[in-house]
């Protein structure tokens, strides 16, 4: 691509970048608002470690272990055929 | 380091390990029953900071198989350093070598989405280029301008569409994932880091913008990447985002 070329398709692109802002702008303050309450429904997105992770109680060692599709990727289907269901975990799982 | 000192702290990590001797109850009486409690709340305590950091990949396969595999991993790999915001790095490697996980191939992608969230999260801040700042750039040094985009921008591609699936997973509402691979950018607006899907090319040109390409070069990147690549939906994506840097050396 020429210099010249290249030069007006930038110019183009950032016209269209700056005409999109407008839009784009006054969505993404409403986005904003909700925010504050998609924060406290989903887990923080600090992570561990953090004022907002949890402390660590008492479970028991190993064993309580039991096979269950509690899962939300059972539900999940996606093209090719392998994505059905969880199989359960059953198998060559470290154990402890 | 021997005795007791060098026996102990591979005992606590791994449960299957003989209490060391010389734990003693300070009457000097074997204290089992203690380190099993004190060894437990370690395991229980990097299992919690694993489902706090990674609650996609447990609401996908379930908390009780979630909490066994982070039991593992735990043993598997244990924190190097005191700071926990970064634990879990190698998670999306260990969920990519369990055999039993086969049948859920996106798992492992869904986990590096989230250890991108969680990174992008606590990148540093930035300065976000205005419209106007844009604007103002003279057409001919268009091709030479570098704009930086934030250090909060992470960048992923994934034969899945990992970002439909983490939303499916975990936004109430979000339609069931369908499609093929994404590319993705993380890009945070303020404090909240969002996943968003990337169009046709995007990911080379941020990719090139992010390794201090200048606009011309990021574009002709792009354009080899995908032929019908359109830098003005990309860089509306940016600007729309916050996601680039005002650079210095810019009015």
């Amino acid at each position: 691509m020429s210099t010249t070329l290249k030069t007006a398709a930038l110019v183009g692109a950032v016209a269209t970048a700056i005409a999109a802002h407008g839009t784009a702008a006054s969505a993404m303050e409403k986005e904003k608002c909700y925010g504050v309450s998609l924060a406290g429904q989903n887990d923080c997105a600090a992570g561990p470690g953090t004022t907002c992770a949890g402390t660590s109680t008492v479970d028991y060692q190993g064993n309580a272990w039991t096979l269950v599709d509690a899962g939300t990727c059972a539900e999940i289907d996606l093209p090719g055929d392998r994505m059905g269901s969880l199989e359960p975990l059953d198998r060559d799982l470290p154990q402890t | 380091m021997t005795g007791l000192i060098a026996d102990f702290l591979p005992a606590l990590r791994d449960a299957a390990r003989p209490v060391p001797d010389g734990v003693t109850d300070g009457a000097g009486r074997p204290a089992g029953r203690r380190f099993d409690v004190y060894r437990n709340n370690v395991a229980v305590s990097l299992i919690e900071a694993m489902e706090t950091g990674f609650p996609a990949v447990a609401r996908l396969i379930g908390s009780r198989n979630f909490r066994h595999l982070a039991r593992g991993f735990a043993v598997a790999h244990p924190p190097r350093t005191p700071v926990m915001m970064g634990y879990g790095q190698a998670f999306p490697g260990y969920l990519a070598g369990m055999e039993a996980l086969a049948h859920v191939p996106y798992l492992p992608d869904v986990a590096r989405l989230e250890l991108a969230l969680r990174g992008s999260y606590h990148a540093a801040d930035h300065v976000p280029l205005t419209p106007d700042a844009l604007a103002a750039i003279p057409p001919e040094r268009l091709e030479d301008t570098r704009l930086p985009l934030a250090p909060s921008v992470r960048l992923l591609r994934s034969d899945w569409p990992i970002v439909e699936i983490w939303a499916y997973t975990m936004r109430d509402g979000a339609p069931k994932p369908a499609g093929t691979g994404q590319d993705v950018a993380v890009l945070r607006q303020g404090f909240d880091p969002e996943p968003v899907a990337l169009p046709a090319g995007g990911f080379a040109f941020l990719r090139a913008l992010q390794s201090g390409a200048p606009l011309g070069r990021a574009t002709e990147l792009a354009l080899q990447d995908t032929p019908d690549f359109d830098p003005g939906a990309s860089l509306g994506l940016l600007l729309g985002h916050g996601a680039l840097c005002q650079p210095e050396d810019l009015p």
